[in-house]
């Protein structure tokens, strides 16, 4: 396991701009521009909760976040 | 398709806009699939699977700018004077209905252009729930001492007045002079026959009301979205009229819809709104859930077809208004297991509570919070919350769909 | 210990070589697909899988580090990692991988999946000076931090493909000063044509890069610590250059499959529509798949041509489809039917594709306007629809995909949003393959799964 405490990926091909995840967690998803979708795949603890957020908001369900009870 | 298909499928869609089904539409959109497409007697063809609907919002052969009279234009069932309302709706800009002149009712690039400058002057981001979290305790605090509340009046109507007005800039102590405006225009929108005619004044005060704050912003700029559009220099006072109008209405309209159906599920639920208490958590996947179960805009009536379209094994003429059953797709059983069941932990939840494609809800980062916010609160401090009447009465509109008043019982505040 | 035919899910050993996006989703689909046996999974980097794209954005950008990206793993996947010993040998009829290590690991079914690494600078002494960098993995990507954190007078990009146009797109994002060369006339002529190329072309000057295309690097030139100083094009230009990053695309890792008896060469792995190796004499193998940047398989959609794809998308599907097919009897094995999609971020541009561009000998834009940068384009071949890119116009994507999938009519007739007031149809210009590029992503690479050597596919309406 490499050191991050949340692991995040975004399928790109899926993600179509809705800027959801930068509303409940900006801290980690930041738009550049109108659709460049930039995201820390590896956040602190601290940001489990609102990543858990941004990723049930996603209209396309684009987010896979690796979660504390091991579910995908 | 058959004559006596059509027919058939006319008549379910009468039913679902009589008022008389209100409370539960939902077996008459899964009539309504039956049939993916159909054309209804006033011309319009109205699309119920998810699979379609889908489709359509992402196809650019569709656009919305003929369609000016914002959400709702004439769907009714029969012969009669709101039969082609759609076509009564006026110029572009300023005829009464949500989106006159807003970008809801605009086409790229026209649309993309506004819908981006509205965006980088509204504040969404989760910096919004400290204030939610705020009204909202201050809401139930004054429920303390009563044995009974309606929760539409004292809860799912205030607070998103009050989250949008303050996102707006909108003064909130104005509340009591823009509702009544925002009540016609709403009930304007009511795609029933008969109901487009008492908006027409209240939409030229409520223009009149948000020019002038406009105004005032240029002179000295405030906080949020009408003071930061009134100053960018490439758009025109009615420009931000509109969009500030828009999202007025519709950023408490459908928000309070939002909160009592979920409150008014929830109490359905009671197994739900117990584990909602212990594990605050659940209420993320359960508002997706909400949006998808019981979603506040019901009917999307306002694309045309610029081409021919195919959809499933139909030809929809150019020139044809689509009628989108966003409800009977959220509850398609080709996409959504079980649909009939209430699931807050539902997975693979892309609902259309919130539409898809380029007109995706603007707020929807405001309103998911709010909703967010609002329902944990109310299972937390609601002691023993019961419904005192199922079906509660609805709000008459078959589109933005929810109860009117919302009576519950409690035993107290925590 | 072969099963019998077809039957496989309880027991055996499935062995993965290639750790990377392919290999892990492969083993997570076997997992979810009921195979209970040993799982093992090799790789030559001691890295358990990351994911790759971000490496040439926001981590060159400084914005998040090279160790954040390890991809998500399904929780109880019980793989055995041989991580930091890569495979360098094949023994097919004993079954059996040799490892760097000197190790064998055998297998009673196997999944190629080692994708690709960069094309290094062409002289191996110019390559060796310090501050000449290729970037394809993690470490390659913290040493270019390094590089780029000791504020390099100039950064050199060698190559305007997507890779090399992200990586200047970074360290603009960093205030440093930027060129980047192209043998071709425009940034992505390979991936996208000349006609899409040039508003990539606008886009990087607007961004303040010195764009120098149909230029080439012909030498590098160190100073006496053996640190890359200086830069000669064949125009007779000389650059004052501190890093010079080589973005001259990919080469397939099947070196280790040399001499094994597999049809492999320089241009992939071939393999069937069900992810099945083929073997030197056009044989389809029983047990050896592969996925990923390293296959090339026949697509249906483009006259099943073997395309060799570097895209996300297509190691995620293909890793899927091969590992359902490993665990399936032949009647219940799925053909790999996948339309390429792709994207881009580069100076605040989300560019998308779908289908394979390079088939397409037209383009015209039907929605939005090149010079706002925000457009959907559309390539036709023989008058049909067989590609679309949109510069920050992704929602509409999924619509043209679907007229794709159709072989929809082109140029299209229909009326849309956004539609420029004259629809011109004009060529695409993608250059001759002949000409080298960077390398189109999509790499075509003939009708036969037994061809070995490379060759360069004639130009427009030749036959291989």
């Amino acid at each position: 396991m490499n050191g991050s405490a949340v692991r995040i990926v975004v399928d790109l091909n899926r993600c179509q701009g809705y800027g959801q995840c930068v509303f409940l967690a900006p801290g980690v998803f930041e738009l550049h521009g109108e659709e460049a979708l930039m995201y820390d795949p590896g956040p602190e603890e601290a940001q489990r909760l609102p990543v858990v957020r941004a990723a049930a908001a996603c209209p396309v369900q684009a987010i896979r976040v690796e979660s504390p009870d091991g579910r995908a | 398709m058959t004559e006596e298909a059509t027919a058939g499928q006319a008549g379910v869609l009468a039913r679902i806009l009589d008022y008389a089904n209100r409370a539960n539409p939902y077996p008459l959109y899964a009539e309504l699939r039956n049939t993916p497409v159909f054309r209804a007697p006033n011309g319009a063809y109205v699309v119920s699977t998810y699979r379609d609907i889908w489709a359509l919002m992402h196809d650019p052969r569709i656009g919305v700018s003929a369609m000016s009279a914002g959400m709702g234009g004439g769907m009714g069932g029969g012969a009669g004077a709101g039969a082609g309302s759609g076509a009564a709706a006026g110029a572009p800009g300023g005829a009464p209905g949500v989106g006159g002149g807003a970008f809801i009712g605009m086409d790229p690039p026209a649309h993309d252009r506004l819908r981006r400058l509205a965006t980088s002057h509204f504040e969404q981001t989760e910096a919004v729930r400290p204030g939610m979290l705020r009204t909202a305790t201050g809401l139930i605090d004054r429920m303390q001492g009563k044995q009974q509340i309606d929760l539409v009046d004292e809860f799912a109507y205030p607070l998103p007045v009050s989250v949008i007005c303050e996102q707006l800039g909108v003064p909130h102590e104005d509340e009591p002079r823009f509702h009544p405006w925002s009540e016609a225009i709403i009930t304007a929108l009511d795609p029933r026959p008969g109901q487009q005619d008492a908006a027409a004044q209240a939409s030229a005060e409520m223009n009149q009301y948000m020019a002038g704050l406009v105004e005032r912003f240029r002179v000295e700029p405030g906080q949020g979205l009408l003071s930061g559009l009134a100053a960018e220099e490439g758009l025109s006072t009615q420009e931000v009229v509109a969009t500030g109008r828009m999202l007025l209405i519709a950023g408490h309209e459908t928000t309070v819809n939002l909160i009592a159906n979920g409150m008014l599920t929830l109490l359905r639920h009671p197994e739900v709104l117990e584990r909602l208490r212990d594990e605050p958590e659940l209420v993320v996947p359960l508002v997706e859930e909400l949006l998808r179960y019981e979603p506040p805009v019901q009917i999307d009536p306002k694309y045309m077809t610029l081409d021919d379209v195919h959809v499933a094994e139909f030809m929809i003429p150019k020139g044809s208004r689509i009628i989108l059953a966003l409800a009977a797709a959220n509850r398609d059983p080709n996409r959504f297991p079980d649909p009939d069941r209430f699931d807050p932990e539902r997975e693979d939840n892309e609902h259309l509570g919130f539409f898809t494609g380029i007109h995706y809800c603007f707020g929807a980062g405001l309103a998911r919070q709010e909703a967010q916010v609002a329902l944990t609160e109310l299972a937390r401090r609601l002691e023993n919350p019961r419904l005192l009447a199922d079906p509660p009465p609805y709000r008459p509109n078959p589109t933005l769909r929810g109860p009117r008043h919302l009576p519950i019982a409690i035993d107290g505040i925590r | 210990m072969s099963p019998a035919k077809g039957v496989f899910s309880a027991d055996g050993h499935v062995v993965v070589v290639g750790a990377s996006l392919a290999g892990l989703r492969a083993a997570e689909a076997l997992r979810k697909g009921g195979f209970r046996g040993r799982l093992t999974l090799v790789g030559d980097e001691p890295y358990e899988p990351y994911d790759r794209p971000p490496l040439s954005k926001q981590v060159l950008s400084g914005r998040v580090a090279p160790e954040s990206t390890a991809l998500p793993q399904d929780s109880g996947l019980d793989v055995e990692w041989r991580l930091g010993a890569g495979a360098v040998g094949l023994d097919l009829a004993g079954k059996r991988v040799r490892l760097a290590d000197g190790q064998d690991v055998s297998f009673d079914r196997l999944l190629i999946a080692t994708g690709t690494r960069a094309r290094p600078w062409p002289n191996p002494t110019e390559a060796a000076l310090d501050g000449v960098i290729t970037l394809r993995g993690r470490d390659d990507a913290a040493r270019l931090r390094r590089e780029l954190d000791a504020g390099p007078r100039r950064v050199l990009v060698i190559g305007a493909g997507f890779t090399g146009s992200e990586i200047a797109s970074a360290c603009r994002s960093l205030g440093l000063a930027v060129t980047v060369t192209e043998r071709a006339a425009t940034p992505l002529a390979g991936a996208l044509g000349g006609t899409i190329g040039a508003v990539a072309a606008r886009l990087q000057r607007e961004n303040g890069v010195d764009l120098r295309c149909g230029v080439s690097v012909t030498s590098l030139e160190g100073d006496d610590a053996g640190h890359v100083r200086r830069a000669h094009l064949d125009d007779g230009t000389t650059l004052e250059i501190d890093v010079a990053v080589v973005a001259l695309g990919a080469q397939r890792n099947t070196e280790w499959l040399r001499g094994s008896g597999l049809g492999a060469g320089p241009r992939g792995v071939a393999c069937d529509a069900g992810c099945r190796v083929f073997d030197m004499y056009g044989i389809v193998t029983d047990d050896v798949f592969a996925a990923g940047d390293v296959a090339r398989s026949p697509h249906p959609l483009f006259g099943f041509e073997f395309l060799a794809l570097e895209h996300w998308s297509n190691a995620i599907e293909q890793a899927e489809v091969a590992a359902h097919n490993m665990l399936h009897a032949e009647s219940e094995r799925r053909p790999y039917l996948h339309v390429p999609t792709f994207w881009s971020f580069q100076f605040g541009v989300g560019i998308k594709s779908v289908g394979v561009p390079p088939l397409g000998e037209e383009v015209v834009i039907v929605q939005g306007s090149t010079d706002e940068r925000r457009f959907v384009a559309v390539y036709g071949h023989a008058g049909r629809t067989v590609a679309a890119v949109t510069f920050d116009q992704g929602k509409w994507l999924e619509f043209y995909l679907d007229q794709i999938e159709r072989a929809a009519p082109f140029p299209p007739q229909y009326r849309n949003v956004a539609q420029p007031e004259v629809r011109q149809v004009l060529p695409a210009e993608f250059p001759d393959p002949v000409v080298p590029t960077e390398g189109p992503m999509i790499v075509r690479t003939g009708h036969s799964p037994t061809e070995r050597a490379w060759t360069l596919l004639p130009a427009r309406g030749g036959r291989a």
